[in-house]
Protein backbone atom coordinates (compact mmCIF):
# COMPACT_ATOMS: atom_id res chain seq x y z
CA UNK A 1 0.00 0.00 0.00
CA UNK A 2 1.96 2.93 -1.29
CA UNK A 3 1.55 6.06 0.78
CA UNK A 4 -0.53 4.35 3.41
CA UNK A 5 0.23 5.54 6.89
CA UNK A 6 -0.48 3.87 10.20
CA UNK A 7 -2.14 5.89 12.88
CA UNK A 8 -2.18 4.78 16.51
CA UNK A 9 -5.49 3.03 15.95
CA UNK A 10 -3.81 0.48 13.72
CA UNK A 11 -5.85 1.71 10.81
CA UNK A 12 -4.18 2.50 7.50
CA UNK A 13 -4.91 6.12 6.72
CA UNK A 14 -4.34 7.69 3.36
CA UNK A 15 -3.35 11.33 3.49
CA UNK A 16 -5.20 13.40 0.91
CA UNK A 17 -3.58 16.50 -0.50
CA UNK A 18 -5.75 18.81 -2.59
CA UNK A 19 -4.27 20.96 -5.35
CA UNK A 20 -6.41 23.88 -6.49
CA UNK A 21 -6.56 24.68 -10.19
CA UNK A 22 -7.46 28.25 -11.08
CA UNK A 23 -7.89 29.45 -14.66
CA UNK A 24 -4.26 30.13 -15.56
CA UNK A 25 -2.63 27.77 -13.05
CA UNK A 26 0.46 26.19 -14.61
CA UNK A 27 2.09 24.05 -11.98
CA UNK A 28 -0.94 22.23 -10.60
CA UNK A 29 0.04 18.97 -12.32
CA UNK A 30 3.61 19.18 -11.03
CA UNK A 31 2.31 19.87 -7.52
CA UNK A 32 0.00 16.84 -7.80
CA UNK A 33 2.91 14.72 -8.96
CA UNK A 34 5.16 15.90 -6.14
CA UNK A 35 2.48 15.12 -3.55
CA UNK A 36 2.00 11.67 -5.08
CA UNK A 37 5.75 10.97 -5.09
CA UNK A 38 5.83 11.92 -1.41
CA UNK A 39 3.20 9.23 -0.79
CA UNK A 40 -0.06 11.19 -0.65
CA UNK A 41 -3.31 10.57 -2.41
CA UNK A 42 -4.07 13.59 -4.56
CA UNK A 43 -7.44 15.26 -4.98
CA UNK A 44 -7.64 17.89 -7.72
CA UNK A 45 -9.66 20.89 -6.49
CA UNK A 46 -11.41 23.40 -8.72
CA UNK A 47 -11.52 27.17 -8.16
CA UNK A 48 -15.29 27.31 -8.77
CA UNK A 49 -16.09 24.52 -6.29
CA UNK A 50 -16.34 25.62 -2.66
CA UNK A 51 -16.00 22.02 -1.44
CA UNK A 52 -12.54 20.88 -0.31
CA UNK A 53 -13.61 17.22 -0.67
CA UNK A 54 -12.24 16.10 2.70
CA UNK A 55 -8.60 16.77 1.88
CA UNK A 56 -6.08 16.97 4.74
CA UNK A 57 -3.91 19.69 3.21
CA UNK A 58 -4.04 22.05 0.24
CA UNK A 59 -1.47 23.30 -2.24
CA UNK A 60 -2.09 26.53 -4.17
CA UNK A 61 0.11 26.07 -7.22
CA UNK A 62 2.15 28.42 -9.37
CA UNK A 63 1.02 30.01 -12.59
CA UNK A 64 -0.86 33.10 -13.66
CA UNK A 65 -4.32 32.76 -12.13
CA UNK A 66 -6.87 34.90 -14.00
CA UNK A 67 -4.04 36.13 -16.22
CA UNK A 68 -2.44 37.95 -13.26
CA UNK A 69 -4.78 40.81 -14.16
CA UNK A 70 -5.08 43.68 -11.67
CA UNK A 71 -2.45 42.18 -9.30
CA UNK A 72 -1.10 38.66 -9.10
CA UNK A 73 -3.50 36.61 -7.00
CA UNK A 74 -5.97 39.48 -6.51
CA UNK A 75 -8.82 37.89 -8.43
CA UNK A 76 -8.06 34.31 -7.36
CA UNK A 77 -8.56 35.47 -3.80
CA UNK A 78 -12.27 35.82 -4.52
CA UNK A 79 -12.69 32.43 -6.22
CA UNK A 80 -15.48 30.25 -4.80
CA UNK A 81 -13.03 27.82 -3.21
CA UNK A 82 -11.30 30.53 -1.21
CA UNK A 83 -13.74 31.22 1.68
CA UNK A 84 -13.73 27.48 2.53
CA UNK A 85 -9.98 27.33 2.18
CA UNK A 86 -9.44 30.43 4.33
CA UNK A 87 -11.67 28.96 7.06
CA UNK A 88 -9.80 25.65 6.89
CA UNK A 89 -6.42 27.41 7.03
CA UNK A 90 -7.54 29.44 10.04
CA UNK A 91 -8.63 26.16 11.60
CA UNK A 92 -5.13 24.72 11.23
CA UNK A 93 -5.21 22.85 7.92
CA UNK A 94 -1.77 22.86 6.29
CA UNK A 95 -1.74 25.10 3.21
CA UNK A 96 1.24 25.62 0.92
CA UNK A 97 1.18 28.45 -1.61
CA UNK A 98 3.89 28.26 -4.21
CA UNK A 99 4.75 31.31 -6.34
CA UNK A 100 1.32 32.45 -7.61
CA UNK A 101 -0.10 30.51 -4.65
CA UNK A 102 2.05 32.62 -2.29
CA UNK A 103 0.63 35.73 -3.98
CA UNK A 104 -2.91 34.40 -3.44
CA UNK A 105 -2.15 33.77 0.26
CA UNK A 106 -0.90 37.35 0.69
CA UNK A 107 -3.90 38.80 -1.16
CA UNK A 108 -6.14 36.68 1.09
CA UNK A 109 -4.39 38.10 4.18
CA UNK A 110 -3.51 34.61 5.36
CA UNK A 111 0.08 35.83 5.15
CA UNK A 112 1.40 39.37 5.63
CA UNK A 113 3.13 41.50 3.01
CA UNK A 114 2.84 41.36 -0.76
CA UNK A 115 4.74 40.20 -3.82
CA UNK A 116 5.59 42.92 -6.31
CA UNK A 117 7.40 43.30 -9.63
CA UNK A 118 10.95 41.98 -9.56
CA UNK A 119 13.25 44.87 -8.71
CA UNK A 120 15.24 44.44 -11.95
CA UNK A 121 12.00 44.02 -13.99
CA UNK A 122 13.21 40.80 -15.62
CA UNK A 123 11.52 37.45 -15.35
CA UNK A 124 14.00 35.21 -13.57
CA UNK A 125 14.25 31.47 -13.99
CA UNK A 126 17.11 29.57 -12.41
CA UNK A 127 18.05 26.93 -9.89
CA UNK A 128 18.09 28.85 -6.64
CA UNK A 129 19.89 27.95 -3.44
CA UNK A 130 17.82 28.64 -0.30
CA UNK A 131 18.71 28.57 3.38
CA UNK A 132 16.03 26.94 5.51
CA UNK A 133 15.41 29.08 8.59
CA UNK A 134 12.45 27.35 10.26
CA UNK A 135 11.99 23.58 10.30
CA UNK A 136 9.04 23.53 12.68
CA UNK A 137 6.26 24.39 10.22
CA UNK A 138 3.87 21.75 8.87
CA UNK A 139 5.80 21.83 5.58
CA UNK A 140 9.47 21.96 6.64
CA UNK A 141 10.19 19.36 9.32
CA UNK A 142 12.15 17.23 6.81
CA UNK A 143 14.86 19.90 6.73
CA UNK A 144 17.33 21.13 9.29
CA UNK A 145 17.83 24.75 10.25
CA UNK A 146 20.47 26.43 8.06
CA UNK A 147 20.30 23.55 5.59
CA UNK A 148 20.95 24.79 2.08
CA UNK A 149 18.62 23.40 -0.58
CA UNK A 150 18.41 24.15 -4.30
CA UNK A 151 15.05 24.39 -6.06
CA UNK A 152 13.97 26.34 -9.16
CA UNK A 153 12.76 29.92 -8.93
CA UNK A 154 10.72 31.37 -11.82
CA UNK A 155 8.84 34.60 -11.39
CA UNK A 156 8.30 38.09 -12.69
CA UNK A 157 6.60 39.38 -9.56
CA UNK A 158 8.39 37.69 -6.69
CA UNK A 159 9.77 40.68 -4.83
CA UNK A 160 8.50 40.27 -1.25
CA UNK A 161 7.69 43.56 0.44
CA UNK A 162 6.24 44.48 3.82
CA UNK A 163 6.71 47.41 6.19
CA UNK A 164 9.71 47.41 8.54
CA UNK A 165 7.59 46.50 11.56
CA UNK A 166 6.17 43.43 9.81
CA UNK A 167 9.62 42.37 8.56
CA UNK A 168 11.06 42.72 12.08
CA UNK A 169 8.18 40.70 13.54
CA UNK A 170 8.54 37.96 10.90
CA UNK A 171 12.24 37.57 11.67
CA UNK A 172 11.91 37.83 15.44
CA UNK A 173 9.09 35.28 15.54
CA UNK A 174 10.97 32.86 13.29
CA UNK A 175 8.32 33.15 10.62
CA UNK A 176 10.79 33.50 7.77
CA UNK A 177 10.93 29.90 6.60
CA UNK A 178 13.57 30.26 3.89
CA UNK A 179 16.01 32.92 2.73
CA UNK A 180 17.56 33.24 -0.71
CA UNK A 181 21.20 32.15 -0.55
CA UNK A 182 24.01 33.02 -2.95
CA UNK A 183 22.16 35.97 -4.46
CA UNK A 184 18.67 37.44 -4.28
CA UNK A 185 16.81 36.75 -7.56
CA UNK A 186 14.12 39.42 -7.35
CA UNK A 187 14.95 42.09 -4.78
CA UNK A 188 12.85 40.59 -1.98
CA UNK A 189 13.35 42.56 1.21
CA UNK A 190 15.81 40.90 3.61
CA UNK A 191 16.28 38.08 1.05
CA UNK A 192 12.99 36.49 2.14
CA UNK A 193 11.95 33.53 -0.03
CA UNK A 194 9.17 32.09 2.12
CA UNK A 195 7.16 32.89 5.24
CA UNK A 196 4.63 31.20 7.50
CA UNK A 197 1.69 32.33 9.61
CA UNK A 198 1.79 32.45 13.42
CA UNK A 199 0.51 28.92 13.72
CA UNK A 200 2.99 27.47 11.20
CA UNK A 201 0.38 25.67 9.07
CA UNK A 202 0.23 28.18 6.19
CA UNK A 203 3.41 28.54 4.15
CA UNK A 204 4.07 30.83 1.21
CA UNK A 205 7.13 30.13 -0.88
CA UNK A 206 8.20 31.92 -4.05
CA UNK A 207 10.55 29.20 -5.43
CA UNK A 208 9.13 25.89 -6.63
CA UNK A 209 9.76 22.75 -4.56
CA UNK A 210 7.40 20.75 -6.82
CA UNK A 211 9.93 21.15 -9.67
CA UNK A 212 12.72 19.54 -7.64
CA UNK A 213 11.35 16.13 -6.73
CA UNK A 214 13.09 13.94 -9.32
CA UNK A 215 16.69 14.03 -10.55
CA UNK A 216 15.56 13.64 -14.16
CA UNK A 217 13.45 16.79 -14.34
CA UNK A 218 14.87 19.11 -11.71
CA UNK A 219 18.10 20.27 -10.13
CA UNK A 220 17.72 17.46 -7.60
CA UNK A 221 15.18 16.23 -5.11
CA UNK A 222 15.56 18.96 -2.50
CA UNK A 223 11.93 20.02 -2.93
CA UNK A 224 10.39 16.72 -1.96
CA UNK A 225 10.88 17.45 1.75
CA UNK A 226 8.08 20.03 1.76
CA UNK A 227 5.63 17.32 0.74
CA UNK A 228 7.02 14.53 2.95
CA UNK A 229 6.99 16.97 5.89
CA UNK A 230 3.26 17.58 5.62
CA UNK A 231 2.54 13.85 5.32
CA UNK A 232 4.48 13.23 8.51
CA UNK A 233 2.67 16.10 10.20
CA UNK A 234 -0.74 14.75 9.18
CA UNK A 235 -0.24 11.18 10.44
CA UNK A 236 1.28 12.24 13.73
CA UNK B 1 -31.47 54.58 -9.73
CA UNK B 2 -29.09 56.70 -11.73
CA UNK B 3 -25.73 55.73 -13.15
CA UNK B 4 -22.84 57.45 -11.43
CA UNK B 5 -19.40 57.55 -12.97
CA UNK B 6 -16.62 57.21 -10.46
CA UNK B 7 -12.87 57.46 -10.88
CA UNK B 8 -10.51 55.38 -8.75
CA UNK B 9 -6.77 56.02 -8.80
CA UNK B 10 -4.45 53.43 -7.30
CA UNK B 11 -0.80 54.21 -6.57
CA UNK B 12 1.93 52.19 -4.92
CA UNK B 13 2.62 53.62 -1.47
CA UNK B 14 5.56 56.07 -1.56
CA UNK B 15 7.81 53.65 0.34
CA UNK B 16 7.19 50.78 -2.11
CA UNK B 17 9.71 50.54 -4.94
CA UNK B 18 8.15 51.19 -8.37
CA UNK B 19 10.44 49.43 -10.88
CA UNK B 20 8.07 50.20 -13.76
CA UNK B 21 8.24 53.92 -13.01
CA UNK B 22 12.01 53.71 -12.66
CA UNK B 23 12.38 51.96 -16.01
CA UNK B 24 10.30 54.64 -17.72
CA UNK B 25 12.23 57.39 -15.96
CA UNK B 26 15.49 55.82 -17.11
CA UNK B 27 14.26 55.79 -20.71
CA UNK B 28 13.51 59.54 -20.84
CA UNK B 29 17.15 60.66 -21.31
CA UNK B 30 17.23 58.45 -24.42
CA UNK B 31 14.51 60.69 -25.87
CA UNK B 32 16.56 63.77 -25.11
CA UNK B 33 14.70 64.77 -21.93
CA UNK B 34 16.53 65.35 -18.66
CA UNK B 35 16.03 62.61 -16.03
CA UNK B 36 12.78 63.36 -14.18
CA UNK B 37 12.99 64.15 -10.47
CA UNK B 38 10.12 61.76 -9.87
CA UNK B 39 8.06 59.34 -11.92
CA UNK B 40 5.69 56.78 -10.47
CA UNK B 41 3.09 54.73 -12.31
CA UNK B 42 -0.31 53.76 -10.98
CA UNK B 43 -3.68 52.48 -12.16
CA UNK B 44 -6.71 54.54 -13.19
CA UNK B 45 -10.11 52.83 -13.01
CA UNK B 46 -13.37 54.22 -14.38
CA UNK B 47 -16.41 52.71 -12.70
CA UNK B 48 -20.04 53.25 -13.68
CA UNK B 49 -22.36 52.21 -10.84
CA UNK B 50 -26.12 52.25 -10.49
CA UNK B 51 -26.99 53.70 -7.12
CA UNK B 52 -29.69 55.73 -5.39
CA UNK B 53 -27.43 58.78 -5.17
CA UNK B 54 -23.84 59.87 -5.56
CA UNK B 55 -22.98 59.20 -1.92
CA UNK B 56 -24.23 55.62 -2.14
CA UNK B 57 -22.22 55.11 -5.34
CA UNK B 58 -19.11 56.55 -3.72
CA UNK B 59 -19.56 54.32 -0.68
CA UNK B 60 -19.89 51.24 -2.87
CA UNK B 61 -16.89 52.25 -4.99
CA UNK B 62 -14.76 52.78 -1.90
CA UNK B 63 -15.55 49.26 -0.71
CA UNK B 64 -14.70 47.87 -4.15
CA UNK B 65 -11.44 49.81 -4.19
CA UNK B 66 -10.49 48.65 -0.71
CA UNK B 67 -11.22 44.97 -1.29
CA UNK B 68 -10.22 44.43 -4.92
CA UNK B 69 -8.94 47.38 -6.95
CA UNK B 70 -6.17 48.18 -4.47
CA UNK B 71 -4.12 46.08 -2.09
CA UNK B 72 -3.93 48.36 0.95
CA UNK B 73 -0.77 46.56 2.08
CA UNK B 74 1.20 48.18 -0.74
CA UNK B 75 -1.13 50.66 -2.44
CA UNK B 76 -3.04 53.86 -1.68
CA UNK B 77 -6.20 54.79 -3.55
CA UNK B 78 -8.49 57.77 -4.10
CA UNK B 79 -12.15 57.58 -5.06
CA UNK B 80 -14.01 60.52 -6.62
CA UNK B 81 -17.01 61.32 -8.79
CA UNK B 82 -16.18 61.91 -12.46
Amino acid sequence: MIGGCWRGTGRVVQVKIGVVTFPGSLDDRDAQRAARLAGAEVTPLWHADADLHDVDAVVLPGGFSYGDYLRCGAIARFAQVMPTLIDAANGGMPVLGICNGFQVLCESHLLPGALTRNQHLHFVHRDQPLRVANNTTAWTTAYSVDQEITIPVKNGEGCFVADQKTLDALEQEGRVVAYYAQGNPNGSLRDIAGITNERGNVLGLMPHPEHAVEALTGPGTDGLGFFTSVLKELVR
Amino acid sequence: MAVHKILVDVMLKPEILDPQGQAVANALPNLGYPSPVGLRIGRHVELALEAADADAALEQATKIADTLLANPVIEDYTVRLA
